[in-house]
């Protein structure tokens, strides 16, 4: 039978400890305990990437991460990526200024995976930037202004 | 999903320890990209659960060996890739892993883990009501006959035709890798070639390690042949997706231009890593050049058995090969 286990993370900074079923995805945690709802779930099977967060500064699916592996490390979410004063992040910006979404279900995890794509050093011209880009999925296919939004951050220029 | 228990052992010893007495139907976690997805479907259905992660003896690969590349297997597949060595020397061996799944899950998943990938056979992932010898012995197989599109064209039995769907093995049988695995009864050394089976009657059966070891790294001798390779893979779409036909070349060429060394493996159309000596022999001794590419990728493909819709996929493959032999000949001629 499956008793819970006690795991200690930061979530945005924040210090977390939760008694989880191991069953628990790191993103259900998110959602429905912390009440951090910006991460989205969408195929909750890993192939849309909508559940993108960062852990240990990495970009990955927290869908297939049950979250009793995240004891001792550090999330980062979308809710932990605008600036202290409320400012948004300049890739959030950047979306902003080149319409890079349309029902916007899918925007906080293109912005986790494109804070990772050029961190990553992966964002070098809008090839790297498609190829980098390809595990989030936009059904609403604003995929040119997502590219745009990655490269304009990447080079720090603003010609949105 | 269903309940089970779940142990995260800090050290290797303590980790086979927790395996071996949490008995049968307990599966090692890696990276958890294809264990727990297919836990979510019901389609794994684990007693416990033996945490690998956190074991410092999986962690880091070293490229720099006079001898052999070594491989931890808890490495992360995205590390390897970017690996810089890796990169100039064994470029079929970084693509396999660049070119597999999305960079968030290559983030996650381990290049020890990523062997023993599972089938992306839509009756094994679909469960019930769907037959799936594998999935349930006897139950029999959806795909013959039925939607096959994607599925093997070579190794497949009347049990099964299920792709092997990775990328990694494909490129490592080519470079005649082996697998450490550590078990209770200490430690062995299994070639690659020797690491998956087919089908048979036993579909259910897809590997030849025991319940209770683990893979440890996994260790490539050094090849010449590696500077001229590449792993050449079709989609669907361009990128995130399984390959329809994918193929490890690898090529080395003497003072004269002829073909010394040649490797060459396909994937997204075999039922396990599938290497094509007979195709290499077409080549070995000679001229690479279009017609041979072509002979060879026809030699690669010749055993082919197709179905009902993925009979395309004989010709695909046929110059998935052809193509990544040019690619390979124009590396190796650098």
């Amino acid at each position: 039978m499956t008793s819970t286990r006690e795991t200690a993370f930061t979530v945005n900074g924040r210090a977390v400890r939760l008694d989880l079923d191991p069953r628990e995805s790191l993103l259900d945690v998110l959602r429905e305990r912390l009440a951090l709802t910006g991460t989205k779930k969408g195929c909750d099977h890993g192939q849309c990437g909508a559940c993108t967060v960062h852990l240990d500064g990495r970009r990955i699916v927290s869908c297939l991460t049950p979250a009793v592996q995240v004891d001792g490390r550090r999330v980062t979410t979308i809710e932990g990526v605008a600036e202290p004063g409320g400012d948004l992040h300049p890739l959030q910006r950047a979306f902003v200024d080149h319409d890079a979404l349309q029902c916007g279900y899918c925007t906080p995890g293109q912005v986790m995976s494109g804070l990772g794509c050029i961190a990553e050093g992966h964002a070098g011209d809008d090839d790297e930037i498609r190829e980098y880009m390809s595990g989030n999925l936009c059904r609403c296919g604003a995929y040119p202004g997502i590219v745009a939004a990655v490269r304009q951050a990447a080079t720090g220029e603003r010609d949105g | 999903m269903r309940p089970f228990a779940y142990e995260a052992p800090t050290t290797l010893p303590d980790a086979l320890r927790a395996l071996s007495a949490a008995g049968p139907g307990t599966k090692v976690l890696a990276g958890g990209t294809t264990l727990y997805d297919l836990m979510k479907l019901d389609i794994e259905t684990p007693s416990a659960v033996v945490d690998v992660r956190a074991l410092s003896e999986l962690a880091g690969f070293d490229t720099g060996g006079p001898r052999e590349l070594t491989f931890g297997a808890g490495a992360p597949m995205a590390d390897v890739a970017a690996d810089p060595v890796l990169l100039r020397d064994y470029p079929a061996l970084a693509e396999s892993l660049a070119k597999a799944a999305s960079q968030q899950l290559r983030n996650m998943a381990t290049v020890g883990g990523n062997l023993l990938q599972r089938t992306r056979c839509a009756y094994f992932r679909g469960g019930p009501p769907f037959p799936c010898n594998k999935r349930l012995p006897g139950s029999g197989c959806g795909a013959i006959g039925g939607l096959d599109r994607g599925h093997a064209l070579l190794g497949g039995s009347d049990a099964c035709v299920a792709t092997y769907p990775g990328d990694w093995a494909v490129a490592l049988i080519a470079f005649d890798a082996v697998v450490d695995v550590a078990g209770p009864r200490g430690e062995r050394t299994i070639a690659l070639a020797d690491l998956h089976v087919e089908p048979g009657d036993t579909p259910e059966r897809e590997h030849t390690l025991d319940w209770d070891e683990l893979i440890v790294r996994i260790r490539v001798p050094v090849a010449p042949a590696g500077r001229g390779s590449t792993y050449h893979k079709v989609r669907d779409r361009e990128s995130y997706a399984f390959a329809l036909a994918s193929a490890a070349a690898a090529v080395e060429l003497d003072g004269r231009g002829r073909v010394e060394d040649c490797r060459i493996a396909v994937g997204g159309v075999a039922t396990r890593p599938w290497r094509c000596r007979e195709a290499e022999r077409e080549l070995v001794g000679g001229v690479l050049d279009g017609p041979g590419a072509r002979r060879a990728g026809e030699a690669a493909l010749s055993g082919a058995r197709p179905g009902r819709q993925n009979a395309f996929r004989v010709e695909l493959g046929v110059r998935t090969v052809a193509e990544a032999l040019r690619i390979a000949g124009e590396r190796a001629a650098r």
